[in-house]
């Protein structure tokens, strides 16, 4: 267990200077954008100088960005994400308000991509080359090279519009009063499109990535040496081959998420799904600085921790993970 | 489709359906509203705010025009194009200096408080005239609201202001707000702004962030009967392809502002139980203008200009770009309008060799490679129109020996880009016609305005006749004489060229034929609905 605490303290300092860069990169970026969120705003609205110049001044977009930095960078130092130009209200309660749905969402693809594409990965490593490798690699890859949001669209139309077996888009029944378990069946029931678009695109990473450990392992020789030793092929399969081919794919799952956070972006707009990933959409288009640099704060600290979980589990999974440094 | 329906909802829902059916010939007739239902529509992403009175656009409206109401609403037969709201009359004194309205009795705010006309003056001077988007030009002059009883408003101005501006100006400018809610704190953070009490037949209910708004009956609205409808919900859908998914899947039953785009038009007025409706638009016609930077040199040139105007062929804009959904553009005014638009313009017929006559004559002749000289060309992002019609001027402007090179940028780039850092030649832009060419119109081509003000003349355009011609027109009392002003002004810019109007358009709604009394006023996508009603 040390080993994972020497693990965590390291990470965490490290994460923090991480995310240090990340947000001053990030609004070194924006402001380089043109336009800003008095621009954006008055598309919608027009107006005469006067009221632009009032509008600038209230939301403060008149005083020089490294001031507007430095004010940001203060009130992060008090875990203050601040206020949202585009909405109005406190960034934190903005997004404490969208977390929950992009992390149900992306919780469920990722589970669904990695259970589903290492257990086909098993399936075709268990015989590399044979006609169902073959089929289930193509039929992966496949549809790995679709576009997300075009997986999205075939599932709406086949699924909600001509059978409709399922709802549209959206979290939950309009105003529907379901509460407790019929409410999070209700969720669920508008989960299964979108989780099985996002899904379905990763999952072709992590069959193929299980499918060639495994065909790689077939070769090494203590393989051989279980076989020696009489061991059923069942257990062969998945306690050695299977096993030894399972850490990579772990290691996948960390970087995916991040992956997974921009992926959903598209898929949130497709199936209209209040997540992160739209609100980050708006907040580009809105040119809002605050709420832009909260959601990509939050989303840095979700794959940091990730990672961190991905690591902590790779040394349960691999005693030779973080030995030497236990020594050290 | 209809057989798996019966079959999915049961005999019940299939009996319904059966019914409506039946009924749709009568439709068109006066059939008698139903009462009750929900109307389940789509919305794309969240206005900031849901002030009429603080923000009036269309976005806005579209939302809050069921909750806030105004003085007046447009209307294809009423007088002057108006049907009451909450002023019943207005009457605008011979010398332009004051209006009065004799507002509705027995009207309540959603909170039980009753509307008196110290709401109305609240309005205009705290509201409209210091903040809000348009009134801060309409209202500049206003004065003082006079409130001699608890239903008269009489507005004072400074200056003489046409009353025929005020008239046009009511649809989309006169939201009133409450007095009571608005009075304490400052307007701009005050909460109701996103929670809006107004007078109008639908209250506020809630707003669930990313998903939908719902508003519900207001059971006290002073419309006999009205509404039918018990809710309306505005769900949201921000990807456009799924709009017209969802109507097809029966989860919602409109979609307005042509949230279904042109091109699936054609397929989805085939589906059953589904129909296209081109009206109840009229009064938000958006224009589609090449904005033009007189800065450069070629540009400042009257027959450059007139060249680029004679290489557009407009009908194919129409029937390419828009699908047939819209009529070609002869100036500022839109065919349309029903007060000032004139014909009896000098027009630019589709003709490539006159165009390159032109430019010839102006003495910009071809290079060896077959150029004359090069443009940068913004074509505005907000609409898929906008950005295909850039993409047909590069090469009707090629066709002439112009080489156009394309920027995209985003809606908050294409602003910095064109209306303050003026870094471009040509740009699309769709300004907006709001009825009366004083609103917004005017303020395209005059000169004198500062940099950075949105869909304004930023082209360094200036005319000292057409300024002229413009500050005469708003002082003009004087409704026939402001008329034929206006219609002067359409010659002069169709003459002048300070920007060349190419098309006209608004938006479509598609709808479930259960839907009533759709489009029965030219801004009925932003009036209050009150007579709305689901069928069946």
């Amino acid at each position: 267990m040390t080993r994972a605490l020497i693990l965590l303290r390291r990470r965490l300092v490290g994460s923090v200077f991480v995310l240090l860069i990340v947000v001053i990169g990030s609004f070194l970026l924006l402001e380089a954008a043109p336009g800003d969120a008095v621009d954006a705003y008055i598309v919608s609205t027009g107006g005469d100088a006067g009221m632009i110049e009032l509008l600038r001044h209230r939301w403060g977009l008149d005083q020089s960005e490294f001031t507007r930095l430095a004010n940001y960078l203060w009130a992060l130092m008090h875990l203050d994400l601040g206020q949202s130009v585009t909405f109005s209200r406190p960034i934190r309660e903005i997004i404490l308000e969208r977390l929950p749905t992009t992390l149900i969402l992306m919780g469920s693809a990722t589970a669904l991509s990695f259970g589903l594409g290492s257990a086909l990965g098993i399936y075709a490593g268990a015989r590399p080359g044979s006609f169902r490798d073959r089929s289930l690699s193509i039929g992966s890859l496949a549809l790995y090279a679709v576009p997300g949001f075009w997986l999205g669209l075939v599932l709406i139309v086949v699924f909600a519009v001509d059978l409709r077996w399922l709802p549209i888009g959206g979290i939950e029944t309009i105003a529907s009063g379901k509460t407790g378990f019929s409410r999070a069946a209700d969720i669920a029931t508008h989960l299964v499109l979108p989780v099985s678009a996002l899904g379905f695109i990763y999952l072709a990473l992590y069959l193929r990535m299980m499918r060639a450990g495994m065909a790689e392992a077939w070769r090494q020789d203590f393989v051989l040496a279980t076989r020696a030793r009489g061991l059923s092929r069942r257990r062969i399969v998945l306690a050695h081959v299977a096993r030894n081919a399972l850490l990579p794919l772990v290691t996948m799952l960390g970087l995916q998420s991040a992956q997974m956070l921009g992926g959903s972006v598209v898929i949130e707009s497709v199936f209209a799904v209040p997540g992160l990933g739209r609100l980050a959409q708006e907040a580009v288009a809105g040119r809002d600085t605050p709420l832009l640099l909260g959601i990509i704060l939050v989303s840095a600290v979700l794959v940091v921790v990730i990672n961190l979980l991905v690591d902590l589990a790779y040394a349960v999974l691999d005693p030779r993970v973080g030995a030497g440094e236990a020594s050290a | 489709m209809s057989e798996l329906t019966i079959s999915r909802r049961g005999l019940l829902a299939g009996s319904a359906l059966l019914l409506a059916s039946t009924a749709l010939p009568t439709i068109g007739f006066a059939q008698t509203p139903k009462k009750g239902g929900r109307l389940v529509l789509a919305a794309d992403s969240k206005p900031r705010n849901l002030n009429p009175a603080i923000v009036a656009s269309n976005g806005v409206f579209f939302i809050s025009s069921k909750i806030v109401e105004t003085l007046a609403e447009a209307s294809f037969d009423g007088k002057d194009g108006l049907e009451p709201r909450l002023a019943l009359s207005w009457e605008g004194a011979a010398d332009g200096l004051s209006v009065t309205f004799k507002l509705r009795d027995g009207v309540k705010w959603h909170d039980g408080k009753p509307f008196t006309s110290a709401d109305v003056a609240f309005s205009a001077l705290q509201i409209w005239k210091p903040l809000q988007n348009l009134g801060r030009t309409v209202f500049k002059d206003l004065e003082a609201v006079d409130t001699p009883d608890e239903l008269t408003a009489v507005f004072k101005f400074a200056k003489p202001t046409p009353f025929q501006l005020i008239r046009n100006a009511l649809p989309a400018l006169s939201s009133v707000v409450p007095k009571h809610i608005y009075e304490n704190g400052k307007i701009e953070d005050n909460p109701a702004n996103n929670a809006p009490v107004g007078t109008g037949p639908f209250k506020f209910a809630e707003y669930k962030a990313g998903q939908y708004y719902r508003l519900t009956r207001n059971d006290a609205y002073w419309g006999k009967d009205e509404p039918y409808l018990d809710e309306i919900v505005y769900q949201v859908l921000p990807d456009r392809t799924s709009a017209a998914a969802a109507l097809e899947a029966e989860e919602i039953q409109l979609a307005a502002f042509s949230a279904v785009p042109l091109a699936d038009l054609d397929r989805i007025s085939k589906v059953p139980g589904l129909k296209v409706i081109t009206k109840g638009y009229e009064g938000l016609t958006y224009q589609l203008v090449v904005e033009i930077n007189h800065r450069r040199k070629e540009l400042a040139d009257l027959k450059v200009r007139q060249a680029i105007a004679h290489a557009i062929d407009k009908d194919f804009v129409v029937k390419t770009i828009f699908l047939g959904y819209a009529a070609t553009a002869t100036g500022p005014v839109p065919k349309n309008d029903p007060q000032f638009y004139t014909a009896d313009v000098p027009t630019y017929p589709f003709d490539v060799a006159k165009a390159n006559a032109l430019l010839d004559e102006a003495g910009y002749k071809r290079a060896d490679d077959g150029k004359r000289f090069a443009l940068k060309l913004l074509p505005a992002p907000y609409f898929n129109e906008t950005k295909q019609f850039g993409d047909y001027l590069r090469q009707a402007l090629a066709a002439i020996g112009i080489d156009a090179e394309i920027v995209n940028n985003d809606s908050a780039a294409h602003i910095k880009a064109v209306y303050t850092d003026h870094a471009f030649d040509l740009a699309v832009g769709p300004p907006v016609f709001r009825g009366d060419p004083a609103i917004s119109t005017t303020i395209l081509v005059q000169s004198g305005i500062p940099d950075g003000v949105p869909f304004s003349n930023q082209g360094g355009y200036k005319n000292a006749e057409l300024d002229a011609l413009i500050v005469k027109a708003s002082e003009t009392l004087d409704t026939a004489a402001r008329t034929e002003l206006y219609k002067e002004f359409q010659k002069k810019i169709a003459a002048d060229l300070p920007l060349i109007n190419v098309a006209e358009w608004s938006f479509i709604s598609v709808a479930r034929d259960t839907v009533g009394n759709i489009a029965n006023n030219p801004r009925w996508a932003v009036s209050n609905w009150a007579d709305t009603y689901l069928a069946g």
